[in-house]
């Protein structure tokens, strides 16, 4: 592994907050009339913790991380990443979207190569930390395919390697799992807790799945119905790395159980709702 | 038999029964050979006016119209499609009467551009680009608006300029629906010189045709008419060469490039 991939970690010491967000909300406006995604949403994330993200359908998830990202401004309140406030596209930040969105004519080094070229910086002297990229996530020999040639599982890793390519310290993933079968869903998931152990970016990732986020997140936020609102912080303090045997674990299940019970047909969710 | 074998054969079948067919009925007398004259003669006026040359110049002349005119007309609706679907404010001022002209019938102007650019090429090559503009630039036009948003947000989220984002993102997005705009300028490229030479020529196959047609000589006609279908079948195998070498992310599992067909 070399250094470059590795950022240091301070020890020791609380982190000072990667991502905070103070009383967010966003109001769609639209010819049938305002549609209020978000619902004044505060948040933090601290260097190098990955926090998962759990909402029902359309209570504002990806208009969260359209955000953060700077592609669309809030409504009301205040997104500041390292402590400077979020006004337009943020380079320094890496996301990975819910499709694997790669450019076809690309190849694979290339398209992970993307970030780089979008912000005018020369690609040559990536290149390297690319092929390492691929090669902790099992692509290497990929690496001057199209994206075509690989599967939706391999595409979806390619998104994610991009997703890392400049070393971004914070990582948003917008429900990066959703396109893919269940079995491959778990796989990719134990192989992005191993990424994430290695390189420790902060990530802030959404998910539908309750599994995904308990097996993944140090701190799991649920968010309730249209328009989202925070309506539960939960630490998850099981030892890392989470292996496949953890969800048999008793902790496992009370966590999950606990969590369950927001989206259930008359659970706490649905009281919020006006 | 394999399948390639039968591919290849079938088609030749049907050909082979068709000449049958021709020379029967050229053969039978039903029909008078100078309306209909039999594949061989047509075959004879085939190789004579290749051997002795007279149809040379005019294919040459054709050739010139159609490939100078597509160029031409290509090339400035690419552009134009480019401008109109960066722009709103120009979009506002001009799509309209754009899209009115499309409908109207361009080789209606061909009398009219023989008077202002004269009976040589220039006038046919004029009729030629504007019949070929519009169908690429209603399919650059449809192929730019196509590309898919997210892959534009991928770039904005790293602060892309509009520039780079129109060569890394839309113009490779568009660029199956660019070939197929060229597909159809190309034939109605080789038609739109055909039709100018009609009017009024010095030469082409299209004036060919027609000083043949005035003198009776059925096979020249013929030897013309087969000419320009050889024109139109090896212009548009070139296109699509082209095409399978430059959009090669296509028709391989990748999206297929938005085909729409414009008038001339
Ligand atoms: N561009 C837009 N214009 C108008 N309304 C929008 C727009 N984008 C999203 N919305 C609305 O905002 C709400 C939140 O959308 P968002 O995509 O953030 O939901 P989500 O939580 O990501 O949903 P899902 O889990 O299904 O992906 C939805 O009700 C949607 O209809
Ligand atoms: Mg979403």
């Amino acid at each position: 592994m070399s250094a470059a991939i590795l950022p240091m970690r301070r020890d020791g010491a609380q982190p000072p907050p990667q991502l905070s967000i103070r009383g967010l909300g966003v109001v769609y406006r639209g010819r049938k009339g305002d549609v209020r995604a978000l619902g004044g949403v505060d948040l933090t994330i601290r260097e190098g913790e990955f926090v998962a993200v759990l909402g029902p359908s359309g209570c504002g998830k990806s208009t969260l991380l359209r955000i953060v990202s700077g592609l669309i401004a809030p409504s009301e309140g205040e997104v500041m990443l390292d402590g400077v406030p979020v006004r337009g596209p943020q380079p320094s930040v890496g996301i990975v979207f819910q499709q694997p969105t790669l450019l076809p004519w690309k190849t694979v080094i290339d398209n992970v190569l993307v970030p780089i070229r979008a912000q005018g910086k020369p690609t040559g002297p990536m290149r390297d930390r690319a092929l390492e990229l691929l090669r902790l996530a099992g692509l290497e020999a990929f690496s001057e395919s199209y994206p075509h040639e690989l599967s939706g599982g391999m595409q979806q890793r390619v998104g994610i390697v991009r997703g890392l390519i400049h070393d971004p310290k914070l990582l948003l993933m917008d429900e990066p799992f959703s396109a893919l079968d269940a079995m491959t869903r778990e796989r990719m998931a134990g192989e992005l807790q191993a990424i994430w152990m290695e390189t420790r970016k902060a990530v802030l990732f959404i998910t539908h799945s309750i599994q995904e986020a308990v097996m993944l997140a140090d701190r799991i936020v649920v968010l309730s119905d249209r328009p989202g609102r925070v309506v539960e912080v939960l630490e998850v303090d099981l030892p890392r790395p989470r292996l496949a045997d953890v969800v048999a674990s008793p902790r496992f299940a009370e966590i999950t159980a606990h969590l369950r019970a927001f989206f259930q047909v008359d659970g706490p969710l649905r009281g919020a709702r006006r | 038999m394999n399948e390639r074998l039968l591919n290849w054969l079938s088609p030749v079948l049907t050909f082979a029964v068709f000449l049958g067919l021709w020379h029967w009925v050229a053969a039978a007398g039903m029909v008078p050979a100078y309306l209909i004259p039999a594949p061989a003669a047509v075959g004879r006026a085939i190789f004579t006016v290749y051997r002795e040359g007279t149809i040379w110049p005019h294919l040459f002349a054709t050739g010139t119209e159609m490939l100078l005119g597509f160029a031409v007309g290509s090339a400035v609706a690419m552009v134009a499609a480019a401008i109109v679907a960066e722009f709103r404010a120009v979009e506002r001022c001009v799509y309209p009467y754009i899209v009115a002209l499309q409908s109207m019938p361009k080789v209606a102007l061909a009398p009219l551009l023989i008077v202002w650019f004269g009976f040589g090429l220039a006038s046919k090559i004029v009729l030629v680009a504007l019949i070929c503009f519009f169908p690429v630039f209603v399919n650059v036009l449809t192929g730019l608006r196509a590309t898919r948003p997210d892959l534009i947000d991928l770039y904005r989220a790293f602060g892309s300029s509009r520039w780079r984002i129109f060569w890394d993102v839309r113009l490779p997005s568009a660029a199956g629906a660019v070939f197929a705009g060229l597909q159809v300028a190309l034939v109605m490229a080789l038609l739109g010189a055909v039709v100018g030479e009609f009017v009024a020529a010095q030469e082409g196959l299209g004036s060919l045709i027609q000083a043949s047609s005035l003198n009776f000589e059925v096979p020249v006609m013929f030897a013309c008419i087969l000419t320009l279908a050889a024109m139109g079948a090896i212009a548009n195998t070139i296109v699509r060469f082209v095409q399978r070498r430059v959009v090669f992310w296509e028709g391989a599992g990748g999206r297929g490039g938005t085909v729409v067909k414009g008038e001339g």
